[in-house]
């Protein structure tokens, strides 16, 4: 993997760049929806298959999860919630099969963190009035107006560099010592022209970098969203 | 010898140190998540029926503890691989 960022595959005319992380996202995008389809095709009042188990089971789980942070009232989030987390999740662990995450790349979780500062600030708008949401930033003083506006910026900037900085982090280690084994095989073993000691190792780090921290930062990040949109509710 | 290219390589150094130096700020992470799972395996040893709850919770408060860490990362990451202060130099 390229540790100075996605390579550019082709270039738009009006500086629109396809890199490697616009062609694994629409991957992504097809297999999760291909999965969805197919777990949620033909279903019936009492299951008799193991699909539909399945799609149940991770269904109720999501609702359980979104209840429990946002409350019964905002069940109608579970839907975007579920996305922002199967993505997330997937983007991070396609890492396993070779692939570039695609949350090693700091525009995607930007664009993510931005729907959610939108979604925060339209549902304060909406619940408290144009008039009380713009009093909010100049409270308890006038003066501490210019820190309030920062601190609301300041938190999709925060989730936006966690999840990239996470993830980015384990690609640039992993490559790095990937190299340093591929140089250390060379030197110690100089009959076979293999690197041998790249076989095996990587993988423990990998078990580290791309499973624990990909499906920690996903579930993170949508915890984030949960609680500053509920926040936001209420 | 080109002055350009001094200023370049002295520019390049001292970014390279002061990429360096910005990971230090991953000492600050590393005590507040010690003390963090710490304080959790109290809870946990006091009341083992809880452990669920409590390690989910102290992961989320980990990863949240971790964003200064992350920051000091990103500054790292821009100095070494797309470092904005060579750009300043013409030629």
């Amino acid at each position: 993997m390229n540790i100075q960022g996605p390579e550019i595959y082709y270039r738009l005319p009006g500086g629109i760049h396809i890199t490697e992380t616009i062609v694994n996202m629409w991957i992504l995008m097809a297999v999760i929806t291909a999965v969805c389809a197919y777990l949620g095709h033909g279903l019936k009042d009492k299951p008799d298959s193991r699909r539909q188990v399945i799609a149940e089971f991770i269904v109720s789980k999501l609702y359980n999860m979104v209840s429990e942070v946002m409350g019964k009232k905002n069940l109608n989030f579970a839907p975007y919630i579920g996305t922002l987390i199967t993505l997330s999740a997937f983007g991070s662990l396609c890492a396993l099969i070779g692939m570039r995450p695609i949350t090693a790349d700091l525009s995607v979780t930007l664009a993510w963190a931005i729907v959610t500062f939108v979604m925060v600030q339209t549902f304060r708008i909406k619940k408290r009035g144009i008039g009380k949401y713009l009093k909010s930033f100049f409270e308890p003083t006038p003066v501490i107006a210019p820190l309030n506006i920062i601190s609301e910026i300041a938190n999709p900037v925060s989730m936006a560099f966690r999840h990239f900085g996470n993830i980015a982090s384990g690609v640039v280690i992993t490559s790095l010592i990937y190299m340093a084994l591929a140089g250390l095989s060379s030197m110690v073993i100089k009959i076979i022209p293999i690197p041998v000691l790249q076989l095996g190792i990587p993988a423990f780090l990998s078990i580290y970098f791309d499973l624990f921290t990909g499906v920690l930062q996903a579930y993170i990040f949508c915890m984030l969203t949960m609680v500053f949109v509920a926040g936001a509710t209420e | 010898m080109d002055i350009t290219l001094i200023t370049r390589a002295i520019v390049l150094g001292a970014s390279a140190i002061g990429a360096g130096i910005a990971m230090i700020a991953g000492i600050g992470p590393g005590i507040g998540q010690g003390i963090a799972v710490s304080r959790a395996l109290e809870a946990i040893g006091r009341q083992p029926e809880c452990k669920g709850d409590v390690t989910t919770t102290m992961l989320l408060g980990c990863a949240v503890a971790e964003s200064t860490g992350i920051y000091s990362l990103v500054i790292a990451l821009i100095l070494i691989y797309a470092n904005p202060l060579v750009n300043l130099i013409a030629g």
